[in-house]
């Protein structure tokens, strides 16, 4: 589904990421592990299309297809998804017309109709359960005040409701408290099936206890320097990043 | 001839056409001696800093348009509003249009001028109100002043709540090669009675217009008034309003303002609250590009206690576009336990768009609430790549923001209809489709 080739990333000249090679196929859980500034949300951010990131050399190919070039927007229509790391606040937009517009952009991008209001409404509900997200919290301004609990969950219920085939979830742990993490986890295998894939990056191992990997990457530097099985995530817990530098 | 000249020597001319021997003449013949002596105001003065009229007066404008002229409703239709009922003055090239107006006399006068400055029955209140708040010194009210003729006269008596909206369309129809419009307003809401009122100006062609409004409203003993300015005109159409609004206690005023069209647009907006307990509300939304330049001068005269006036102007301009916002807050000594709030927040979205924003306090009571907030920036790119790693394309996510940026004050238009024909100007001037149905 997703194979990164030889990937060198950086911002405002400053080289971040120094050849990264990845293969995620269909079905399948990656985590992406290492220690802060090494480069895990570079990685994120340049699969997803953000600008400011600059793609020296290397290919990210997407189901087949060189999605180097395409916009942002253009990558979510073909299937990508970012769980934010630091969800953006926006005040004056509510999460449901957020996601609304969110959905009906997909589908008029893929040449799809919009989808009748009655289905949205039964599809909000439904996720928004799935999550444990209350109705009041989507009539609410986007992040706007949202706790960092909320907000982790507010990216998964959109994810929920997007159904990418690849979904990246950015330190999707960072700010959970462990009830919290359970229902976002939750909430992650649910959607989980064999046709799309998820790569989880996280710096500790605890998400993953939740969400398990089939494959656990070390990232340090700017590279991947270790790969390995779901063990590898309990090693790095035990040991720390320190031997692998 | 220089605009200044014509205008003056228009005015005797005028003099021929209307009734010399009323007693509101004194005020016309006094209003053009000012203007005779100030004219034109220029960037010397301190309130005109940031905005020239140079270029809108160097027309060769026509004072009063030769004739009546007459344009089809279905022509026009779009420029009012849909599905709802309203009453209706409408102008075309500065004269009254009686098949395109809706009037009425029942108990309430929603009326013209022309009829309120000749009739006897409606000298009373033009004796009490007509020219009482707006400022003699100013030079462009004073143009106006000595060329009030035509234009809104309202009065809505004693426990009134009106049932429908008041709509007010100036329409401009290029016969004329250049056109100044002068129209004079007056509205006089009495106690526990409530107005709203939706006004715009509409020139169906691209020879330019210059309109010189003045407007006089006096909010009586608990009344209410919603006053909606929608500029939208054509980019060769430019306006200055003046508008005065007088309050009595307990009143509740709020002058709404949209521009988005037009070549230059200034506002004077200005507030007396005469009583206590007074609120008084002025918010806008600016969305302009190209040469476009909206000039929105503010003033509030807190001269009593316990009153209150809320501001929140939102600003985007892009191409070489200006925006000004000047807002002045007097609170006087005796005005103790004011709260007064003013916010004005701009976002740049190129790097040849410019805006100047100035609060200007003049304190001298000591036990108020007074706070200003300005802040001029860019659209934020977090915010905008979070927009689109959700699949929303660039111009969507862009007018998306903008959209969220302005609904504080979208929120504020209390007529759903009208709510809806904004945000469908507004998605046009950025170039989406999308409903913002938000």
């Amino acid at each position: 589904m997703l194979t990164i080739d030889n990937l060198h990333v950086s911002i405002d000249g400053k080289a971040i990421l120094n050849g990264i090679n990845l293969d995620v196929r269909a079905g399948e859980v990656h985590a992406i592990m290492g220690p802060n500034g090494s480069g895990k949300s570079t990685l994120s951010a340049a699969v997803a299309g953000n600008e400011s990131y600059e793609v020296v050399k290397g290919d990210i190919l997407f189901k087949g297809e060189n999605i180097i070039e395409l916009a942002p927007e253009e990558r979510a229509h073909k299937g990508i998804f970012l769980s934010f790391q630091y969800p953006i606040e926006i005040p004056g937009i509510s999460v449901t017309n957020f996601i609304k517009t969110s959905i009906n952009s997909n589908l008029k991008a893929r040449g799809e109709d919009e989808m009748p209001a009655n289905k949205m409404l039964k599809k909000i509900r439904e996720k928004a359960s799935l999550l444990e997200i209350d109705s009041k919290f989507l009539s609410r301004s986007l992040n706007e005040g949202f706790s960092g609990g909320e907000k982790k969950r507010n990216e998964i219920f959109q994810m929920a409701m997007l159904e990418p085939s690849l979904a990246i979830l950015d330190e999707t742990d960072s700010g959970l408290d462990i009830d919290a993490l359970k229902v976002v986890a939750n909430g992650v295998n649910k959607l989980k099936n064999k046709d799309n894939a998820v790569i989880v990056i996280t710096h500790y191992q605890r998400l993953l206890d939740y969400i398990v990997p089939d494959y656990v990457h070390v990232l340090n530097k700017g590279k991947i320097v270790k790969s390995g099985g779901k063990e590898l995530a309990h090693e790095l817990e035990e040991k720390g990043y320190d031997w692998i530098k | 001839m220089p605009l200044t000249e014509k205008l003056i020597s228009s005015f005797l001319a005028f003099e021929l056409d209307i009734d010399i021997n009323s007693p509101i003449h004194s005020i016309r013949t006094n209003a053009i001696k000012k203007f005779e002596r100030l004219g034109f105001p220029n960037r010397k003065l301190e309130n005109w800093k940031y905005t020239s009229l140079n270029r809108i007066i160097k027309e060769d404008y026509t004072v009063f348009s030769k004739k009546k002229n007459v344009i089809d409703f279905k022509k026009v239709q779009d420029y009012f509003l849909d599905n709802i009922e309203t009453y209706k003055i409408i102008f075309v090239d500065g004269y009254f249009d009686p098949f395109l107006s809706q009037t009425s006399h029942d108990g309430i006068d929603i009326c013209i001028m022309s009829a309120a400055l000749t009739k006897t029955k409606y000298s009373k209140i033009i004796n009490k109100f007509f020219n009482k708040s707006a400022n003699p010194e100013d030079s462009l009210t004073s143009l106006n002043t000595a060329f009030s003729k035509e234009g809104v006269y309202i009065h809505i008596p004693k426990n009134t709540v009106l049932d429908k909206p008041v709509e007010i369309i100036h329409f401009a129809t290029g016969n004329e090669a250049a056109l100044i419009l002068q129209p004079r307003n007056l509205v006089v809401v009495e106690e526990n009675s409530e107005l709203e009122i939706i006004e715009s100006h509409q020139s169906l062609t691209v020879n330019p217009i210059f309109t010189n409004s003045v407007t006089e409203i006096f909010a009586l003993r608990n009344s209410n008034v919603d006053y909606y300015k929608i500029q939208n005109d054509v980019i060769t159409s430019s306006l200055v309003d003046n508008t005065y609004v007088s309050q009595k206690r307990n009143s509740e005023v709020k002058v709404h303002t949209f521009s988005f069209g037009g070549k230059l647009t200034r506002n004077n907006l200005n507030f007396y609250q005469k009583d206590k307990a007074i609120n008084s509300t002025m918010n806008g939304v600016t969305i302009i590009d190209c040469d476009q330049l909206v000039d929105h001068h503010t003033l509030v005269h807190h001269a009593n206690p316990n009153c209150e006036s809320h501001q929140d102007y939102k600003g985007i301009y892009s191409g070489k576009s200006t925006g000004v916002f000047n807002g002045k807050i007097i609170v006087d000594k005796i005005a103790q336990k004011t709260n007064a709030f003013q916010q004005n927040n701009n976002i740049l979205l190129d790097n040849k768009s410019t805006v100047n924003s100035k609060p200007q306090l003049e304190i001298f009571a000591d036990d108020v609430k007074c706070s200003h907030g300005c802040t001029i920036g860019q659209l934020d790119k977090d915010a905008l790549f979070y927009l689109r790693a959700r699949g929303i394309p660039k111009i969507d996510a862009k007018a998306l923001l903008t959209y969220a940026f302005a609904n504080n004050v979208l929120e504020s238009i209390n007529i759903p209809e009208l709510k809806h024909k904004i945000k469908k100007i507004i998605a046009k001037k950025l170039g989406v489709s999308l409903g913002f149905d938000l």
